[in-house]
């Protein structure tokens, strides 16, 4: 439920924070700008949402014409009661397959985080192996309930129709070239019959959310997005709903660290909410959009990082209660707005080099270093220095000093760092927050440090964050577990990078020794020869 | 079994052309364009005639020393030309009218793309995968 509340709310907040906060996914801040319009009015209606255990649908699976006029007015209210029951009426409904990208090239599809995961566990029974590969295709339960609520604002009947003209209007939005988008159209639209159907909606969505991640549009239609597939799969969108807030501990910790970082001052619970969709998409290309992203996140997080502490905690606490007073739903709103753009971002990031499967439930807590976060952010560093750290940022105190990425400056602190080097992950972690890891990530990090740490000291967030060095688990748990996972993931961030600048260092080390070497040995030419000079 | 298909927009503009041999790429093109003359006088001969599915297929245009092309006109006076190698085992007339069939048919799933603005060139992967089976079949 909370996703779906959140998805609601996320595309209803635009319209509140779009001043505020630079929506970091634009792809769906543009989507829910332009919604804006047509949701503003219904976002109030929205926020009663649909509770994702409620009522199974009871539509009747046909698909039938509905007018356009029905117009946005209207969706809202009538849609968010019937919430996804009606879509999930269809999905029982045999539908011939459906689209999706899969890029060949591609990368290893979406990064659907912890969600697929949880998700992917649920439907193992539906299609385990052949999923696996298709990662990044596969709609995690948030990314649905997203996409169902876009379809409803654009459709009010799920299991209607949205025609042609109005589906074009809203892709593009997306701002991608027509001859994507017309291919994305062609892969998503299985019968031709210019109109897309829930399922259809959905794939087509999901594989322009993948094509603004950076992951190269598919061959064919992945089977994950196919119609059939996903009426089967999401037969209860509510109940993965809740299933998603249990996993959303687990969720954050896999999403990207970048994300991380930025959720640590959005609200981890909004993290929680959308892992999925976050994690689908993670490329290294995206990685670039991320950064830009997490950036914006992050000056969003300066803003509303109390005001999303204090959501979290009511959103962790009643994930199930969409229902809570608007008052809640607005802040959450806020947040959920930038934790989807955030979890966007995220999809777009979040493992580009690695494949799909997000473990992450390993990562509750638990200061394991995740070697493919790891990668990661070395791989980006250079060019995305920011993701990496964000929201380490109370051990570093000394490095936003050296981070002022002198070579000159790194060396000495490579020179100590190799000693660290040798230290066990964990430990170099913490070491390598006194000193910057890379040039790339330090210079980034500087400007992210000095916010999250300022941060950090008001809100409890940063007390979380604070602890993150000493005791991550105990400052995490004070705040919602989403917030934990948040600043672990975080943590993990921060150990990567610094095994990635531990390696570097160790190199350079390598390096200063042979130097050294050669110059002992010219030196000896110098005084051997020296004499015969004088002489 | 197509050397060369040609989608030929209301005014006589390409929308999509492609052949095999690239090398005679600019005889193709010019073979259909001349072609296009005998479509007009068809179409103009048929009048106010009806048009059903059979009218719509021209049939044999004009057969020259190596090629044959075949004509198609849908009732929007989209033209499809098709040229075919006359060394083939002569195609029947019925293969060549499921041709043109399977054209038109990925035409209007061309057009039922709401990003697809009528008179823009196809540029639908769907388009170009069932173009290409059908000339690889002459390969």
């Amino acid at each position: 439920m909370m996703s779906k509340t959140d998805a609601d709310i996320r595309f209803g907040n635009p319209a509140e924070l779009h001043g505020a906060k630079v929506q970091i996914p634009y792809l769906i801040t543009e989507k829910n700008t332009f919604k804006r319009m047509d949701d503003e009015d219904k976002q109030e209606t929205q926020s009663p949402t649909m509770s994702p255990l409620a009522s199974p649908p009871s539509s009747p699976p046909h698909y039938q014409r509905v007018p356009l006029s029905h117009g946005y007015s209207k969706l809202r209210s009538s849609t968010e009661q019937m919430h996804p029951a009606p879509y999930e009426a269809r999905q029982p409904l045999v539908q011939p397959e459906g689209p999706s990208s899969g890029a060949p090239g591609a990368k290893p599809p979406r990064h659907q985080a912890s969600l697929i995961r949880s998700f992917s566990v649920e439907r193992e029974p539906h299609d385990n192996n052949s999923n696996y590969p298709d990662e990044p295709w596969r709609i995690t339960e948030e990314q649905r309930e997203y996409y169902v609520n876009q379809f409803r604002s654009l459709q009010p009947d799920p299991s209607s129709f949205i025609s042609g003209s109005v589906a074009k209007n809203f892709f593009t939005k997306s701002k991608l070239s027509i001859p994507e988008l017309s291919y994305i159209w062609e892969l998503s639209d299985a019968d031709c019959d210019g109109a897309l159907t829930l399922p259809e909606f959905c794939a087509a969505f999901h594989l322009i959310v993948a094509r603004k991640n950076g992951y190269p549009l598919p061959e064919g239609l992945p089977p994950t997005l196919q119609p059939e597939y996903l009426q089967a799969a999401f037969p209860k969108p509510k109940r993965e709903c809740t299933l998603f807030d249990s996993y959303s501990e687990s969720m954050p910790a896999n999403q990207q660290p970048r994300d991380l970082n930025r959720m640590e001052k959005l609200s981890i619970k909004d993290m929680a909410d959308f892992p999925v969709p976050a994690q689908d998409v993670t490329s290294d290309d995206k990685q670039e959009q991320n950064k830009t992203r997490l950036e914006q996140n992050k000056i969003r997080l300066a803003l509303k990082s109390t005001a999303d502490e204090a959501l979290p905690k009511d959103m962790s606490e009643d994930p199930a209660t969409s229902k809570d007073s608007n008052s809640l739903k607005a802040r959450p709103r806020s947040r959920s707005y930038s934790s989807t753009s955030i979890e966007e971002a995220m999809k777009r990031g979040e493992d580009p080099p690695t494949p799909p499967p997000r473990p992450q439930k390993t990562h509750s807590r638990a200061s394991s270093l995740d070697l493919n976060k790891v990668f990661q952010p070395s791989v980006p560093a250079t060019k995305s220095g920011l993701l990496p750290p964000p929201p380490a940022l109370p051990p570093r105190p000394c490095p936003s000093q050296s981070e002022q990425a002198s070579e000159a400056e790194i060396h000495p602190q490579l020179n100590r760092a190799p000693s660290q080097a040798a230290d066990s992950s964990p430990t170099k972690k913490d070491i390598p927050y006194s000193q910057p890891p890379s040039k790339p990530i330090r210079r980034k990090l500087r400007p992210e440090n000095p916010a999250p740490e300022s941060q950090e000291p008001s809100s409890t967030v940063g007390g979380a964050a604070s602890a993150v060095t000493g005791k991550p688990h105990t400052a995490v748990q004070k705040q919602s577990s989403k917030q934990k996972k948040a600043i672990q993931t975080a943590i993990r961030k921060n150990k990567e990078a610094n095994a990635v600048l531990a390696r570097l260092n160790s190199e350079l080390q390598q390096q200063l020794k042979e130097v050294h070497q050669e110059r002992i040995a010219l030196e000896n030419q110098l005084e051997q020869l020296r004499p015969v000079t004088v002489l | 079994m197509a050397v060369c298909v040609a989608v030929i927009a209301k005014e006589n503009y390409p929308l999509y052309i492609r052949s095999i041999p690239t090398e005679n790429e600019l005889k193709f093109h010019y073979m259909v364009h001349t072609s296009l003359d005998v479509v007009d006088e068809k179409i103009s001969a048929m009048g106010k005639a009806l048009v059903d599915q059979r009218e719509l297929y021209l049939g044999l245009l004009y057969p020259t020393e190596d090629y044959k092309v075949y004509g198609y006109v849908t009732n929007s006076k989209v033209k499809f030309v098709m040229v075919v190698d006359s060394s083939n085992t002569a195609l029947r007339d019925n293969e060549i009218r499921s041709m043109f069939r399977k054209l038109h048919n990925s035409y209007t799933d061309v057009m039922c793309n709401p990003f697809y603005n009528p008179g823009d060139h196809i540029q639908s992967r769907a388009f170009d995968s069932m173009v290409t089976s059908m000339m690889i079949q002459v390969c």
